[in-house]
């Protein structure tokens, strides 16, 4: 019976949201091939891996030492690659995060196999079936895939956890001789002086754009994110400007995001940027041009000045908020 | 120092795109095509090395016979040489294209490779990562920071909230992220000089590789909106909408 193996990721000890979605689009692969899924953590002792069972795993597998906390790629790889030979998978299926869309070239490069990266829906009903958004998002590939085992990575906030009553068996793998000592190493991870949520993982970002005028007006921006608990994004025009830095640049050379809520104040909504965030599912466009193309993509839009408009919003959801 | 750069040739960010009669790829007529934007950064980083090293920078593209344009502007900017790795197609699995630029890379014995993070054509993030495991070299995705020290290195990449910082010795493969560096105009006699360049032409044939198009369409168009008002008194009507009628609050 073919399984699929999800690859789970942790940071600080705990288990990341993308990684339930992970495990939910491996839980429907599987149901419809009728196997299993397991997850596979790497990371530090003490990762948490309750819970990964009602999110969709039938077992879990954790390779765990103190020196795995950081991202090691060539070690991971190592890891997975022996994980998914010994186990057979049919199906590898990762998180379209910066360590996934590091990781899953290195493992289908490794196994000499398929990889479709980044992709919005999977299927497999007659084989296995993947959409993935490509120009930009522009248009979109419906593509299947042809040949076994193959890695997929899927875009965060495209699949939905699931919830079952469900308890995952544990076992504990080694971590095999021949990935460590060599290549790469992660020596240390900075994190900023104010941890910040990152626009790709957020549920609801604010973006800003050139409209705000200068770097000190972010603080606009900063409040709305605050009382929407929000990640900041930005345009590239901001970016560019030294404004902001480029980690929350959104766009074709920024970051992609799907969040449920997307807040576009004083951004235009030229094609690079749109290719960014036109998945999110509600838009929200704040512009005195009413002929911004923003419009075009936007649930709903208010006309105007941004600087009337943002203060008397960001009012209103505080009073929601405390209320 | 040897140093090669791995270029792309895809439609420019601004295409309009639209699907060709066979519903499985874009119709190219009217395209403009130029070289991959991240593709700018590693060639920008590949000349940086160059100019410290005092190196050799050989461009390397695989694609149509176009590409040949593509592997200009490279020689425009500052590289030494370009190879075109000439196939008519090129299929959409990474792993083809990777394994022909890792077998023309293992001949040069490069003390670094560039690539792009990604090309914005196919957004795969894939093929310089596979290429370096295929040639079982260190490598690095993503970039935004290159210090090089002899025969090792120290990079920077962005992760979720954070930046890691990771080390290796050379030779290795780094990919390019936007913030790396400023890319560099070619200059009009970089232009001039870049048609004496030397540009060998190499006959690929790759296989089709695991990915089969059933389809290639447009995105399903988002739902109209609708302005909710003007100015700060439209601020109660959209918070109502987004509570009441959006449910994301
Ligand atoms: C290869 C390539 C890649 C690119 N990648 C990206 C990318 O990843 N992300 C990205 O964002 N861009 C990208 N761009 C740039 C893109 O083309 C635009 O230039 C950029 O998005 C514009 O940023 P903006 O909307 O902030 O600025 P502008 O286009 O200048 O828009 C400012 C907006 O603010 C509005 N405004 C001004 N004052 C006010 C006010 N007081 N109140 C309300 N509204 C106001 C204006 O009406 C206008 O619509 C890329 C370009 C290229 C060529
Ligand atoms: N056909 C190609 N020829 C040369 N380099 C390529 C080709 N395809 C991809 N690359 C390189 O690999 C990077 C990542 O591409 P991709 O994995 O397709 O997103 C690009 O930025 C290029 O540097």
């Amino acid at each position: 019976m073919p399984n699929v193996m999800a690859v789970l990721e942790q940071r600080n000890g705990t288990v990341k949201r993308v990684s339930h979605e992970v495990l939910a689009a491996a839980r429907s692969l599987a149901d419809h091939i009728g196997g299993e899924v397991h997850g596979l953590v790497i990371g530090p002792k003490g990762v948490n891996t309750e819970g990964l069972g009602g999110a969709g795993a039938d077992k879990v597998l954790a390779c765990l030492a103190d020196d795995l906390e950081l991202y090691q790629a060539d070690r991971f790889t190592h890891v997975v690659a022996e994980q998914a030979t010994t186990g057979a998978y049919s199906t590898i299926v990762l998180g379209a995060t910066a360590l996934g869309k590091d990781l899953g070239p290195r493992i289908a490069a490794r196994l000499g196999c398929t990889l479709a990266s980044d992709v919005t829906s999977i299927s497999g009903r007659d084989g296995v079936v993947v959409t993935r958004p490509v120009y930009a998002g522009k248009a979109v590939y419906k593509l299947k895939i042809a040949t076994e085992p193959s890695v997929i990575s899927v875009r965060a906030n495209a699949f939905d956890p699931v919830s079952a009553s469900r308890t995952a068996s544990l076992e504990e793998v080694a971590e095999a001789d021949g990935g460590k000592g060599r290549w790469a190493r992660t020596v240390k991870v900075k994190e900023p002086e104010h941890a910040a949520l990152d626009v790709a993982e957020a549920s609801v970002v604010v973006s800003g754009g050139r409209g705000l005028k200068e770097a000190e007006n972010f603080r606009l921006i900063d409040d709305l994110a605050e009382a929407l608990g929000a990640a900041v994004g930005a345009s590239r025009a901001v970016v560019d400007a030294g404004w902001r830095p480029h980690s929350e640049q959104v766009g074709q050379t920024g970051k992609t995001v799907s969040p449920n809520l997307y807040v576009a104040v004083g951004i235009s909504g030229a094609i690079q940027h749109l290719a960014g965030m036109r998945t999110a599912k509600i838009i929200v466009a704040i512009n005195r041009d009413p002929d911004a193309p923003i419009f075009k993509v936007a649930d709903y839009g208010v006309v105007g000045d941004l600087f009337e408009i943002v203060p008397k919003l960001t009012e209103e959801i505080k009073k929601i908020r405390e209320g | 120092m040897k140093i090669a750069v791995c270029i792309k040739r895809v439609p420019d960010s601004e295409t309009r795109i639209k699907i060709g009669t066979d519903g499985k790829s874009i119709d190219e007529s009217g395209v403009k095509f130029v070289l991959n934007p991240f593709d700018e950064y590693a060639v920008e980083e590949a000349l940086k090395l160059k100019e410290h090293t005092n190196g050799d920078v050989v461009a390397i593209s695989l694609g149509p016979e176009s590409s040949q344009e593509t592997i200009r502007s490279a020689l425009a900017m500052g590289a030494d040489r370009g190879v075109l790795l000439k196939c008519d197609s090129i299929p959409l699995d990474p792993l083809p294209t990777a394994r022909a630029l890792a077998a023309e890379l293992e001949q040069g014995a490069y003390d670094i490779v560039f690539f792009g993070k990604l090309a914005i054509d196919n957004y795969d993030q894939a093929v310089g990562t596979m290429v370096a495991e295929l040639l079982g070299i260190p490598s690095v995705s993503a970039i935004t920071r290159l210090e090089v020290t002899d025969q090792s290195a120290t990079v920077e990449r962005e992760i979720e909230g954070a930046v890691e910082v990771v080390e290796f010795s050379l030779p290795a493969v780094v990919t390019a992220e936007k913030g790396l560096n400023e890319p560099r105009y070619p200059a009009l006699r970089g232009i001039m000089l870049a048609k004496k360049k030397p540009l060998d032409v190499k006959d690929v044939d790759l296989s089709k590789g695991g990915l089969e198009v059933l389809e290639l369409s447009l995105p399903s168009e988002r739902k109209a909106g609708r302005i909710v008002g003007e100015g700060p008194e439209a601020v109660p009507a959209l918070v109502d909408a987004l509570q009441n009628e959006a449910k994301v609050l």
